[in-house]
């Protein structure tokens, strides 16, 4: 037996570069390749009674909202839906199949994959939503950030807010020695990852991982150090005073305007126009297990993100009414609809128009774009937390291990054999390579380009680049 | 002259009555308007309080605020089983299709997908307590006997027990989540792990006064009975059979009484920190949730979650009093 394992180990090695290779052009070829299948096609569910878990947060809509109208019984699926006390709880529940699938940051399937925290295979079929998220600061912040911003006319602030306004504060309690804390929610988290960003090109540091010396605190470095704190408590640990910010979804910035505790002073959107958010993970073995309920979940979803865009967002105000029953999301319903319905409240009263604070499916939003995981990659490895250099195929190869156009394409079709989907409103899966092309509207105006990840990670001026080490 | 009495008194100033009316007055404002008068006083100090506490969420719900929330809690209820019965309707339709596109499917019923209500997760915690509180029985009662009956036992168990006893369910739950979700593992589980949670730390927190007190009980049997026993040469079983257990019956009861009050309290922290379902899981959800009416919802959970305590430690001191022989027992 020790023979046969030291056999596969020296084989590794020398083919693997060739294997990756090879698996990466297998996986891009069988998503360009179009399946025709209607859902008398897809055959049966082999697992018909599921559960699916969640956190309070609006983006959860796809999953209620394909619950609530019907569309997982359509397609014959039972589907209980649970709300997880954290992240970690989460993806626990997952792993260890206590949840069959689940509302995820995009970040925790490619760690999961990748081996950062727990080690699991999660893969994504679908991608939940773009946008949704903001930085809520406390009131005692704001009044210091204020004099450092621009106003416009009337008075109110200019936005965007870059952390240039924040950097004489964070500057102030660092020499007075106090610590600078803010939260987020998970360390592979797209809010860690926005809040860094934002953070870095207003030159304020947020800290390194160095996991390789058993550092995951990700404060090496810093000028503001960064913590986990589940979404909905966060309000109320700004409010205690342990935090002087965080970085958040929906309804947890309009909550802390509510309750006039914070003032949220940007949104991801004007971070990055059009991020990809959350997404709907299940592990591989399910995938594989059970073909015929990941295509119909799937189908379930896609319909559920038509249905939250559709004519211009007017089932909107229906969905915050779902969302806002206690099982769900539970927030009062004004302070849901407040960001669902296309504003965004910034200081009390300070309403604007924000149309794509939540985007579920316009732009392709739920297509699972190799480019999108490949962003998250790119993130990780600036602050450390995959500690060592990876080539561009790494990249590309451990975005196709995770991100699964292909299921999502074969969904998608049958959905439009059957009548039920646009082919004009998904994109032409006949010609699309996964890869968005090179996105512009970044709050610093760096353009990335998933093709080049190492290109560009080399661009920050903050940040690890290629060959740095910690 | 007590304060009922006078106001029979005064009552009878304008209206005469005989003595024994006077006494039926007396008994009545007793046992009824003095603690009417009770719960108004508080209801009173309640609403003038909640009005000056002002939280991030509002005001603090007063009585009416909570009233009102009985009621949405009921509608949803209502609502609910609705919604659960045109769930049946729809998969009845569902699986006939199926069945007549595919006959070699076996139609089978699924349980209903929906949200548990307030009332489904009261019966869940009451079930969840029964289950932890009898099998804490099942081992305490003979435990305690055993100890009771040697002396060598019990000094060689007390600082295990004495150790044990005040640990808080907080600190077992972590370790029985681990322990549950590694050995209980099957496909298709009979109970879910969230219910063996809660249960096993129920348990762990209200066996310890079930021991002791048995043991006590048991251990300070009236020396008559046990030389009664030795006369007749009784052998061990019947000894405990007809001595030991009936001279111990009021301990015993004792015993389970705090352990059952014990077991209400741990099941709703632990509800609450595992996130099983429950009443605990209610209070918690409702805290997350932060909304206008969480308050109002989190005060009638609490109000619920002590009257069932109230009657279940009622209903103990019922069953204390019929199976016990020493009715004073039942008052300590």
């Amino acid at each position: 037996m020790s023979r046969f394992a030291k056999k596969t180990t020296t084989d590794n090695p020398t083919s693997s570069g060739f294997r990756k290779l090879s698996r990466w052009c297998v996986t891009a070829v069988s998503s360009l390749f179009v399946f025709s299948a209607s859902a008398a096609d897809i055959g049966w569910p082999e697992k018909e009674e599921l559960k699916f878990g969640f956190i309070k947060l609006t983006d959860m809509a796809p999953i209620a909202i394909a619950y609530e109208n019907g569309y997982f019984e359509d397609e014959g699926l039972y589907v209980t839906i649970e709300a997880q006390a954290n992240w970690k709880v989460l993806l626990n529940g997952v792993i260890d199949g206590t949840l069959d699938g689940a509302h995820m940051l995009a970040g925790q399937p490619i760690a999961a994959t990748m081996g950062f925290g727990t080690k699991a295979d999660i893969i994504t079929p679908f991608s939940m939503d773009l946008n949704g998220n903001g930085i809520t600061v406390s009131n005692e912040i704001w009044e210091q950030m204020k004099p450092n911003i621009p106003k416009m006319a009337d008075g109110r602030p200019v936005h965007p807010i870059k952390a240039d306004a924040l950097k004489p504060v964070v500057e102030k309690y660092k020499s007075e020695g106090k610590p600078f804390n803010m939260g987020m929610v998970f360390p592979v988290s797209t809010h860690n990852y926005e809040l860094r960003y934002w953070l870095a090109a207003g030159g304020i540091h947020p800290g390194y991982y160095a996991p390789h010396k058993g550092d995951i605190s990700g404060q090496i470095d810093a000028d503001a150090l960064l913590s986990v704190t589940p979404p909905p408590q966060m309000p109320a640990t700004l409010e205690a005073g342990t935090i002087y910010g965080y970085c958040v979804g929906e309804p947890w910035n309009q909550q802390a305007v509510f309750k006039g505790i914070g003032v949220p002073v940007i949104t991801d959107y004007e971070i990055w126009k059009d991020n990809p958010e959350k997404v709907f993970g299940i592990t591989k073995e399910f995938a594989e297990k059970y073909p015929n309920t990941t295509l119909r979940l799937t189908r379930a979803l896609i319909r559920a993100a038509m249905w939250l865009d559709e004519n211009n967002n007017a089932n909107r105000p229906a969905a915050v009414k779902i969302l806002s029953q206690p099982n769900y999301v539970g927030a009062d319903y004004d302070v849901i609809a407040n960001s669902m319905t296309g504003t965004f409240e910034y200081e009390k009263g300070d309403k604007r128009e924000v149309p794509d604070f939540n985007v579920f499916f316009r732009y392709n939003a739920t297509y699972p774009y190799y480019s999108d995981a490949i962003w998250y990659l790119t993130q990780m490895r600036r602050w450390g937390q995959i500690s060592e250099d990876k080539s561009d195929d790494w990249y590309k190869e451990m975005a196709a291990k995770v991100y699964r156009p292909d299921i999502y394409s074969k969904a998608a079709q049958s959905l439009i054999d059957e009548g039920l989907a646009d082919a004009k409103d998904f994109p032409d899966f006949t010609s699309e390579d996964g890869f968005r092309d090179p996105q512009t509207h970044f709050i610093d105006n760096i353009v990335y380009d998933g093709t080049k990840p190492n290109d560009y990670i080399n661009k920050f001026p903050i940040g690890l680049k290629s060959g740095d080490k910690l | 002259m007590s304060v009922t009495a006078i106001f029979a008194n005064k009552l009878e100033e304008k209206i005469p009555m005989s003595e024994t009316t006077k006494k039926y007055i007396n008994a009545a404002l007793q046992t009824v308007g003095i603690p009417l008068l009770g719960i108004l006083v508080f209801l009173m100090i309640w609403t003038a309080a909640a009005q000056n506490i002002d939280t991030s969420l509002g005001k603090f719900p007063g009585p009416a605020a909570v009233w009102e929330q009985f009621g949405a809690l009921k509608d949803e209820h209502v609502t609910e089983r609705e919604k659960e019965e045109a769930f049946y309707e729809r998969q009845e339709v569902r699986n006939a299709k199926r069945v007549a596109m595919d006959p070699t499917y076996e139609p089978r019923i699924r349980a209903y997908t929906g949200k548990e209500t307030f009332l489904d997760q009261i019966f869940t915690s009451l079930i969840t307590v029964m289950s932890g509180f009898l099998v804490a029985a099942v081992f305490a009662i003979p435990l305690g006997i055993a100890l009771g009956l040697s002396k060598t036992l019990n000094t060689a168990m007390n600082p295990i027990i004495q150790t044990f006893k005040p640990v808080s369910p907080l600190a077992w739950l972590p370790l029985v989540t681990m322990v549950v979700s590694a050995v209980y593992t099957s496909a298709d589980p009979m109970v879910p792990k969230s219910f063996l949670n809660s249960m096993i730390t129920v348990t762990l927190c209200c066996i310890w006064p079930m021991v002791i007190n048995t043991s006590v009980g048991v251990a300070s049997i009236d020396s008559d009975l046990v030389n009664v026993s030795r006369v007749l040469r009784l052998p061990a079983l019947k000894h405990v059979q007809k001595i030991v257990l009936p001279a111990s019956i009021p301990m015993i009861f004792t015993g389970m009484r705090l352990s059952l009050g014990i077991a209400w309290m741990v099941l709703i922290a632990a509800e609450m920190l595992a996130q099983n379902p429950g009443l605990g899981k209610f209070v918690w959800d409702e805290f997350q949730n932060g909304s206008s009416d969480s308050l109002s919802r989190i005060m009638a959970a609490v109000l619920v979650i002590g009257f069932i305590g109230f009657l279940l430690d009622r209903t103990m001191l019922q069953v204390q009093r019929i199976v016990s022989w020493d009715k004073a027992s039942a008052a300590r």
